[in-house]
Parts: structure tokens; sequence; C-alpha cells
């Protein structure tokens, strides 16, 4: 009985609305929401962030372990959702190489973006495998190197980018370029290429595609780290780069690739 | 879209270098080529080249005011254009293009006012009003004719040319220097491209001044000098025989090597190039100019003079499309083959109303005629001639007509 009376003490309050649960909780989570999106859009956050990353504290480099890749073009969706790429253009793609003893077939339809639908050789093929591409993010890289305006840099951390506001537009860096990474916008008439989402990774997050690939075969790594995975990978097992003979020393490293790759 | 055969990198399809970038080293290729013609007069003494020495000079000047043209129309951003100028980075070959086209105009302006100083200061003797103020402005202050003064003109000029020939072939060797020194691309990676632009510069130099003299001489109602033609005809010959010879040199060379290119290369000048390459520069642009001088010159004393003028413009002509067809090649084949090394895209039709298109190009090409023929108004180019020929003679050389005006 005293239990019953204790219960409706907070009744009988003087004149105040009494709050129910359920208006409780909608204000709460009102509340709670309001609160995440100022914080997750307001400008102070991300700039505090910012300010915080040190790019002398850090050596990104980039891993793709082909053996494990199954076309399914998640990458390249995630890809273009992530960083607006215009139709047609591609900051990276998959490849499909259908290999036979005496024949070989090429593809990557609309670069990989709907995955690949079934394919016939008119030979008989021994293997097949998909290679995920991207820019290589060289250190000698010759995009860099051509640029006239020094729009295309290499940043402290790594990676290549190009200063889309100082950029003329003149497609040196796209000729340059020995792997197809670059492109012209059609937009913004300047160079664009993939920036391992650079504004993803100085938050700690990781690249968008690696982010959605599901086997694994997209990972990213700091080589600053002694324990970091993709540093140890490369360190102790046999990676290799796209077209080593150019020696512009990709930071991108292959598991598994194959001869007929390029 | 354009169509692929084989497979391509999705972003190897498209020609970001269109058609503007086969008009630039076109266009340099005559600024280099025309200032070969008058550097073999004032530098090495060919007297042949006496008649068009002063219109080779001119003819250059007037192709290097448009040679930026065509960049600045191909730029994405050509407002940033400046900035290749103003804050170059030096690794790149095309920061180089400041400096050596800033210096070659400046090199290029000070030798036609040398040349022309002296109708300068006569015209602005002779004229009243606004255009005696044009041509002070343009004697800088100084009416000095005495014939030491003109004595230091034709040094001075002697000067510039032995400055402006290795000017003009850094300009436009630099501009082969762009397309040989990418790695990516293996038909354009090769040190023989900058001299390849470079000879072929002098080709294209030499035939539009083989076609410009004579016309202009009928024009002024001069005589053709047969000697002026013949020499002319000699020399385009020979810059054409090297021309060639390295041309295929080096596809014979990777096809010898069968070097990891080749299959791709060999696919697309049989394929995409057929036309433009084989048809175009090799044959009709090659071959028959190659018959035609060779007539010229090894049976000239048979050949009666008219016969020979118009030997000689074929052949002028011909040149001048085998040189277009060989920047073509170059620019756009290079463009049609993927890095992949596995795929062609299907040929690159510019377009006619457009930024970069065929009305702008021949816009562009019909321009520095235009200015050739605006500067012809202002300083009669076959004036001062017999000046050259005997320098500090002071007496008043034959004068066209039209310049006493």
């Amino acid at each position: 009985m005293p239990d019953v009376h204790a219960d409706e003490r907070p009744t009988p309050s003087a004149g105040a609305e009494p709050v129910s649960r359920r208006g409780f909780l909608s204000g709460a989570i009102r509340l709670g929401a309001g609160a995440y999106v100022l914080l997750a859009g307001g400008g102070t956050w991300s700039a505090e962030n910012a300010a915080k990353y040190d790019w002398e504290r850090h050596r990104w480099a980039y891993l793709v372990d082909t053996t494990r890749c199954i076309g399914c073009g998640s990458c390249v969706r995630a890809c273009k959702a992530e960083n607006d790429v215009p139709d047609g253009f591609f900051r990276t793609w998959v490849e499909r190489y259908v290999v036979g003893q005496d024949a070989s077939h090429v593809d990557s339809p609309n670069g990989g973006l709907e995955g690949f639908p079934p394919i016939q050789t008119a030979f008989a093929p021994t293997k097949s495998f998909f290679v995920p591409k991207l820019c290589n993010h060289c250190k000698e890289t010759p995009c860099a190197q051509v640029c006239p305006v020094g729009a295309s840099y290499r940043t402290k951390d790594g990676v290549v980018l190009v200063d889309g506001e100082r950029c003329i537009g003149c497609g040196y860096c796209v000729q340059a370029c020995p792997y197809g990474s670059r492109f012209l916008d059609p937009r913004t008439h300047t160079a664009s290429k993939c920036t391992w989402c650079y504004h993803r990774i100085t938050k700690g997050m990781k690249p968008a595609c690696v982010e959605a690939c599901p086997t694994a075969t997209r990972q990213f790594g700091d080589l600053v780290h002694e324990d970091d995975p993709v540093r140890r990978a490369i360190e102790r097992s046999r990676v290799s780069v796209l077209q080593q003979h150019l020696l512009t020393q990709p930071q991108t490293y292959y598991v598994g690739l194959d001869k007929e790759v390029r | 879209m354009p169509e692929i055969s084989g497979f391509a990198f999705p972003n190897d399809i498209h020609v970001h270098w269109s058609l503007m970038i086969v008009m630039y080293p076109y266009i340099t290729g005559f600024v280099a080529g025309s200032f070969i013609v008058t550097a073999l007069y004032h530098l090495f003494g060919k007297e042949e080249f006496r008649p068009v020495a002063r219109l080779a000079m001119v003819t250059s000047f007037c192709f290097m005011a448009v040679a930026t043209l065509p960049l600045n129309l191909h730029l994405g951003h050509p407002e940033r254009g400046i900035q290749v100028m103003v804050t170059p980075n030096f690794s790149s070959a095309m920061a180089g293009f400041g400096l050596l086209y800033t210096g070659y105009l400046v090199v290029l302006a000070l030798e036609v006012w040398f040349v022309h100083r002296r109708e300068i200061i006569e015209s602005a003797r002779r004229s009243r009003g606004a255009k005696r103020f044009l041509y002070a402005a343009m004697a800088l202050g100084t009416y000095d004719t005495s014939p030491e003064a003109l004595e230091i003109d034709h040094r001075a000029v002697r000067v510039l040319s032995a400055i402006g020939l290795p000017a003009a072939c850094m300009l436009h060797g630099y501009v082969g220097f762009i397309f040989g020194g990418i790695k990516a691309n293996p038909w354009w990676s090769t040190p023989l491209m900058p001299v390849i632009f470079l000879l072929s510069a002098a080709v294209s130099g030499i035939a539009l001044l083989l076609i410009l003299y004579q016309v202009t001489a009928r024009l002024w109602r001069r005589h053709i000098e047969g000697v002026t033609v013949t020499a002319m005809a000699r020399w385009l010959w020979f810059f054409l025989i090297i021309t060639v010879t390295l041309e295929l040199l080096e596809i014979i060379m990777l096809a010898y090597e069968k070097s990891e290119s080749w299959h791709i290369i060999s696919q697309l000048l049989t394929t995409r190039l057929e036309f433009s390459f084989i048809s175009v520069q090799m044959i009709i642009g090659s071959l028959i100019p190659f018959i035609l001088l060779a007539i010229v010159v090894m049976m000239n004393r048979y050949l009666h003079e008219r016969v020979r003028n118009t030997l000689t413009m074929i052949a002028s002509l011909l040149l001048l499309v085998q040189v277009f067809s060989m920047r073509w090649n170059v620019v756009i084949g290079g463009q049609l083959l993927s890095k992949s090394f596995r795929g062609l895209r299907s040929a690159y039709h510019p377009l006619l109303f457009d930024r970069e298109g065929i009305l702008v190009a021949i816009g562009l090409l019909v321009l520095p005629f235009v200015l050739l023929w605006i500067f012809d108004r202002v300083l009669p180019i076959d004036a001062g001639e017999p000046r050259e020929a005997k320098p500090g003679a002071q007496a008043d050389p034959p004068r066209a007509p039209a310049s006493a005006a």
C-alpha cells in the first residue's frame, strides 16, 4: 500500500503539466539529434580535427590483393558517390581478365560500376580474375613532374593531389600518367584523380573504396606504424607494382598480379 | 562516345589534346622554319636567299604573334594560362615555354626593328599627322640614318640572327620535347621527337616561303628569281629527305626491336592512321614531293622557268599538307592508343563550330597572313632589299610606289 501512495506522490504537484513518457522520449531524441547535427555539421569540429592532423607523421600506402576480388564493383560505386565522380570518368575501376593458353580478353564495362555481366569468349579460358585499379600515388610521379604550374603535387604523407584552383586544364598530366588514372573533369575543366579520399584519411577514416570492399581486397595503411597490416604485408610478403619498368615507384602495391596485367 | 577496339583504360578514351594542339606545333613550325630561311641569308651568306630573307623574317614574326592563341583556346582555364609564365614549375618541360617564347619574341622583334629602322624613319619624315606619330613612335626616338648608324644596324641584325636561330630551334625543339618526354606514351616517347619536329619545321618553313615568295612576287610585279627558287627547292629537298628518314627510322626501330608497344603501334598505323599516315604523310606528302623536287634539283637546266616554278609550288603545297599530317598523326595518334597497350579508340573528328574546332583552326591559319598583309601596308616588305645586299650604302633603294604615298 505505501508503495501505491508513493507512486501517486508526483501527480498533485502544483499546476505543472505532467510529462508523459512518450513526450519525454521524443523530446530527448529531438534534442539528441539536434546536438548531433550541431556537432557533426559544425565547422569547429572538423577544423579542429584537421589542425590536429600532422602530415609528417603519416606515410599512406595502399594494398590490392587481387586474389580476393570478386568484381562486385562496390568500390567503384562507393568512390563515385563519395567523390562525385562525373559519368564516364573513373577515379577507380575494376578490370576483368579472362585468359586462355594463346589468347586473353580484358574488359571493364563502365569501369565495373555495375559489376560484370557473364561473358563468352572465342577461346577456352584457363583462368580469370579481377584487378582493381586506382591512382598509384607514385613517389616519382610523372604527373606532378610535368604540371607546368605546380597544381599537381605530392603531399608529405605520400598522396598525389591536384589543386583545382591552380590547375590551368592543359591536360599534360593526363598524358603523362602511365596508368590512365587522371582525367579532365568536364564540369570544372581541371584535372581530377583519386585522392585516396584525403578528406577522410586525414580524419582517421579509410578511403571509401576500402570501406566498401566486402572481401578486403582493398586495404589501406600507414607505413609509419610498425604493426600496420599493410606495412607488414608489403615488408614480408611478395608484392609487385604496376609497370615497374617505368620507375615511378608506385605506392599502391599489388598481391597476385598476372603477366597479362599492365 | 568513341568506340573502342580491344581494351582501353576507361579514362583513356578521351582525346584531351585536340585540333588546337595540332595547330600549335604547326604554327611554331612556321616560326622556326621561316627563321631558318632568313638565317640562311643573314648568317650563312646564301645570296640566293636575299629576295626572301626579309619576307621570311616577317613571316616568322607574324606566325609568332598568333602562336599562343591555339594554346589559350585549348586550356581548360585560359584565364590562368599566364601562370605558366609567372609561376612556372621548372620540373615541367612546359614551364620552359615562358622563357623560350618571350626570349625568341624579344630577339625577333628587335631584329625586325633593326632591319626596318631606316624605312621607319623615312616614313616618319615623309608623313604627317597620326601617321607620322605612328612611325615616330616606332622609331623609338632615334632618327640617325648615317652610314655609321646603318652599319651598326647591320651588325645588330647579324648578332640577333645568331641568337635568333638557336632560339627559334629551341622554341620548336621544345615543342617536340613536350611529346618526346612522355614515357607513358610509346608513340611519343623517343629522343628523336624534338629532332623530327625541328626538321619538319624547316620543311614547312621553306615550303611556305617558296609559295609566299612566288605569290608575293606576282602581287608586287617582281621577277621570280630562278636561282632563289632553285636554291630553296634544293634545301627543301634536303630537309624533306632527312625528316622522312628519321620519321621512318623511328618506326622501323620499334618494329625491328619488336618492342613491347609495337603490337599496338602497328595496329594504330594500319587501322586508325592508315589514311593520315600512310596515304597522306608518307605517299602524297613525302613520296610525291620528293619526286617533284628531285626533278627540279637534278634536271634544273632542262626545265622551263614556268615548269620549275609550278613543280616547286605543287611540291611545297603537298609538303605543307605533309607537315600538318605529321603533327596530326603524332598529337592525335598518340591519344588514340590506350596506355593499356591493348586497345585503340575510334578516330577523332574535330567539330566544325567549336572553340577547338575546324573553323577556328582555319582562322588561326589565315590570321598570320592577315598580319603579314597589315605589316606590308605599314612597312613594305620588299622595299629595302638592296640595302641588305650592300650594307652601309646610303643610296636610296628602289621602292615600291605604294610606300611613297
